[in-house]
């Protein structure tokens, strides 16, 4: 399983070279693996839907550290929609990019390299690959959302979708550790067959919860979701409608038969999808971008989505599925319908589109098929799960099942009302309205929405096809998915969500009115918080950093002489008989480093300063010489001489001298007190530590015996810096390959202008707008 | 007067290939001995380099000294690159150091061994009878790169960039 998702990134890398011959081509090219993991997935169904089919390759396995794999019912469901569905608007896509397209080299690798990842997120059965398969389609929606970076709301919508998934994301990881460690395991399939309780748990899920939320875009989440709608339909089809927002979906439906008895599980799952469900199907009655009616209508399904799968129970777990597979074979055919109208008709204004009807017959009856599912009429595949949804909670009675069932029935009335308001707003000739001209889509378009509408039919009216990974995933039981469970309450709802729905409908004009006055903006809390939090971080940094150099080094100090001088006083010893000099020549070497450091406090002049300063570098060099290693030695000679030039390069730049007015003579004192404070303290405690040691250096001796035969070096400093310690040597060469692109960006990056661009950057980080760009 | 100005100074390109500075800001003395001691660095430091098993020196120490002769060009004839007949850029340099020395980490992986571990390789050469050198020398090669890569972008950065700012705000005229 490792091998087809590595498959699908490898696949990704390769696409480029593709695209440069045909951009269509790319699109077909890469449609091809998701056709084949969905017919593997298939032929594997036997054992998907029994004990399920692992696979786990170790990766660090001194850590405990695996890559576990696992097909099961509600994993080959997951394939269904997100390798059935990625193929199919891979497909589609071939039709929408335009063979010039830029954004299609782009857009068809990263889509690919989607299905990879959320193939492996729905694959994972390990807390920690899940987590990170999670966050790589954070990444990939962020790239999508924002493709080539040039239009400032692409870049607020990428900017704003990537902050609250990874918001949520980081939290879900601090829930996963701490549910793996009070699990013993990271095995997702062994926690929830022997689900760990106690506090630790109780800390864990609601975290879990908010990385859940976040990606499902629950309430007060959802704004990011309508704001993504600035991507390319293809891609909002995909990844916003069909498959990443459902991993918050899949991540509760993973977990709840472990733990949906739970209180602090259920009851924030079941109000978040339940104010979801209704706010969602709310805000959409009041949009006239299309697409934004269908991501608030997909935002009232993710919330339907959570409630059957978070609050327990077998028939709301057979419903679920139902609604999983349904939601993505409804909500992708229309949003490709959207996308085909826009192309034929320049639109997707519901205001200014009318008599599409007569002029596109063949889209208006599939996106009738498809938003039919979506209200929930026989016989598709959403009534069949929309009535065993009603059947779930209102035969589980009481209090919480009757709340549930009125709150679903209430979402379900919205649910109704939006999708008449899509197909009025797409295809109704509209009084006061000219008929939109239309040029009529090609078969590249057409035929995926047929196949994907036409699958919501099929398997509506072939539910057992459903009903047995619905099943294989609820557990064992009498009721099951059907089309006709008799006349009955779920039934009565049903009607009652249509009817009322149709209702809402007619009475559009006075509903839009009111839909205006939303109970809150959700987006102007993200955007508050957003400029909360760069509020507190500009006082922050400006308590922090003062921008003095002065201040910066007085504070090092202070910490250094307080925190290590008291400890080495009370716990150190002074070496008896410590000589004064080992060496006489130590003496004058020792000498001149002082003179020069007490003339460097004197030098007025930075120039005299510096040379002052290679004066003590040269001066210790030779104490290394004396004190016998010259390895360090010519190190410090080299470095030395090299910091000189380096100073004196920088030197042109600055002023002669130091300050024009001397400081006060306060501040002066202040400083004279902290540096010889400073001085003695670090001094002492060099003695002090030098005679520390109690018993002679094994790890020397090792080094010096072991560097002629195991290094083959005689020198044994040679020895510890290529052989022994050779790690740390490569970590410091690349801090030193940091440290030079810093280096050179710092000096030089503000003097190129890059080619090709204007000369004036108005957009991107650091220009003005930058600020607006993501605060708003 | 311009003729009467700088008929003594210097105009032969002692320092080529590279750029020539103009003639006044020329210093005679230091191109001479830039140009008798710049090959006569780059030979130490390889010395330096392939000594440093046996006795001090190794990778760090013979690229900063590689590094020094060519800030020492660069004081003298103003010249900031690698002076290669095709121009390298110092980041390529950088880069590729960094890259030897990680190929230098992995490799011992392909033969099983763990990552870092060195081995001896020995050649009888004919004439100059047996060879011997530890393949830790390649990790020392891609340090020395990198250091001289670093020596140099720095010089580029530091030296040439901050002689254009001042030339640009006609602080300094060469």
């Amino acid at each position: 399983m490792l091998a087809l998702v590595l498959a699908h990134l490898v696949v990704a890398a390769a696409l480029p070279m593709v695209s440069a011959r045909s951009r269509r081509a790319a699109f077909g090219v890469a449609a091809i693996l998701p056709a084949l993991t969905l017919a593997w997935a298939l032929a594997n169904a036997g054992p998907a839907l029994g004990p399920g089919l692992t696979s786990t390759t170790a990766w660090a396995p001194t850590l405990g550290l695996e890559l576990s794999f696992r097909l099961d019912a509600l994993a080959l469901a997951m394939i269904v929609l997100v390798s059935g569905i990625g193929a199919v608007i891979l497909v589609y896509a071939m039709g929408y990019f335009g063979p010039t397209s830029e954004d299609a080299t782009r857009s068809a690798a990263l889509l690919l390299t989607f299905a990879g990842v959320m193939l492996g997120l729905v694959l994972a059965d390990d807390l920690l690959t899940l987590y990170v398969f999670w966050e790589l389609t954070s990444v990939t929606s962020f790239l999508l959302v924002g493709q080539s970076g040039e239009k400032r709301e692409n870049r607020r919508a990428a900017v704003q979708a990537l902050l609250v998934t990874v918001l949520g994301g980081l939290a879900m990881l601090l829930g996963f550790v701490l549910l793996g460690e009070a699990a013993g395991t990271y095995r997702i399939s062994e926690i929830v067959a022997a689900p760990p309780t106690g506090p630790m748990v109780t800390a864990a899920l609601p975290l879990i919860l908010l990385g859940a939320f976040t990606k499902s875009a629950q309430l007060p989440f959802h704004p990011w979701l309508p704001a993504a709608m600035v991507a390319p339909t293809p891609v909002s089809a995909y990844l916003h409608a069909a498959s990443m927002v459902k991993a918050g979906v899949y991540l509760v439906a993973r977990l709840s038969p472990g733990f949906s008895d739970l209180a602090v599980w259920w009851v924030p799952v079941v109000v978040a999808g339940l104010g979801t469900m209704l706010i969602g199907g709310w805000r959409a009655l009041h949009q006239t971008d299309l697409k934004r009616v269908l991501a608030f209508g997909t935002v009232s399904q993710l919330g339907f989505l959570m409630v059957l799968f978070g609050a327990g129970g077998r028939i709301a777990a057979l419903g679920g599925i139902a609604m999983l597979l349904a939601h993505g074979l409804f909500k992708a055919p229309l949003f490709m319908i959207v996308g085909a109208v826009e192309h034929a008709a320049g639109s997707r204004d519901l205001r200014k589109l009318s008599g599409l009807r007569t002029s596109m017959p063949g889209l208006a009856v599939a996106a009738a098929v498809a938003a039919a599912s979506m209200a929930g009429l026989p016989p598709l595949l959403g009534f069949v799960g929309k009535e065993t949804a009603f059947e779930a909670f209102l035969g589980e009675g009481g209090v919480r099942g009757w709340a549930i069932a009125l709150g679903l029935l209430a979402g379900s009335v919205l649910t109704a009302a939006y999708s008449a308001r899509f197909l009025w707003g797409t295809f109704a000739a509209k009084p006061g309205v000219a008929p939109t001209p239309v040029h009529a889509p090609g078969p590249l378009t057409t035929a995926p929405i047929w196949l994907s509408a036409a699958a919501g039919l099929a398997l509506g009216i072939a539910y057992p096809l459903v009903d047995a990974p619905a099943e294989a995933y609820a557990g064992p039981g009498e009721y099951h998915l059907a089309l006709w469970h008799g006349l009955g309450l779920p039934l009565l709802f049903s009607a009652i969500a249509i009817g009322g729905g149709l209702t809402v409908h007619v009475l559009r004009t006075r509903v839009d009115r009111l839909a205006k006055h939303s109970p809150f903006d959700a987006q102007h809390g993200y955007e508050g918080a957003i400029a909360g939090l760069e509020r507190v971080a500009v006082v922050v940094t400006g308590r922090v950093q003062v921008g003095s150099l002065p201040a910066y080094l007085a504070t090092i100090i202070v910490v250094v002489v307080v925190l290590i001088g008291p400890a080495t006083l009370f716990g150190g010893a002074w070496p008896v008989g410590q000589p004064l000099y080992h060496s006489i020549i130590q003496v004058p070497l020792g000498l001149a480093v002082a003179v020069a450091a007490l003339a460097v406090v004197k030098a007025r002049r930075r120039f005299t300063a510096v040379l002052l300063v290679g004066v003590i570098g040269y001066g210790v060099a030779g104490l290394f010489i004396v004190g016998g290693a010259p390895d360090l030695a010519l190190a410090q000679f080299l470095v030395e001489t090299l910091s000189l030039v380096a100073f004196v390069f920088v030197l042109r730049r600055l002023p002669a001298h130091f300050t024009e007015q001397p400081s006060p003579r306060r501040a002066q004192w202040f400083r004279a007190g902290l540096a010889a404070v400073g001085g003695t303290v670090v001094a002492g405690v060099a003695v002090v530590l030098s005679a520390a040691r109690v018993a002679p250096s094994s790890t020397s001796a090792d080094f010096i015996a072991l560097a002629p035969d195991g290094a083959g070096a005689d020198n044994v400093i040679a020895a510890i810096l290529v052989d022994f310690r050779a790690l740390d040597t490569v970590g410091e060469i690349g801090v030193l390959f940091v440290a030079a692109a810093g280096v050179a960006s710092l000096v030089l990056a503000t003097r190129y202008d890059r080619k090709g661009l204007s000369a004036s950057v108005e957009s991107g980080q650091g220009s003005p707008r930058h600020e607006e760009d993501l605060v708003g | 007067m311009t003729i009467f100005d700088e008929w003594d100074a210097p105009r032969e390109p002692w320092m080529l290939p590279g750029a020539c500075r103009r003639g006044r800001t020329r210093r005679l003395l230091l191109e001479v001995a830039a140009r008798t001691l710049f090959p006569t660095m780059l030979v130490f430091s390889l010395y330096l380099l392939l000594v440093g098993h046996y006795s001090p020196g190794g990778g760090f120490a013979a690229g900063l000294v590689a590094g020094l002769a060519f800030v020492l060009r660069h004081i003298a004839g103003g010249s900031v690159g690698f002076g290669m007949p095709v121009p390298v850029r110092p980041p390529v340099v950088i880069g590729s150091g960094l890259a030897i020395a990680v190929l230098t980490a992995l490799v011992p992986l392909l033969v099983g061994s763990p990552a870092l571990s060195s081995a001896k390789l020995a050649v009888d050469i004919p004439l100059l009878g047996p060879v011997s050198a530890q393949t830790s020398l390649f990790l020392d090669i891609g340090v020395y790169l990198l250091i001289v890569g670093v020596v140099v972008d720095l010089l580029r950065s530091l030296g040439a960039g901050i002689e254009r700012d001042m030339r640009e705000a006609e602080e300094w005229l060469p």
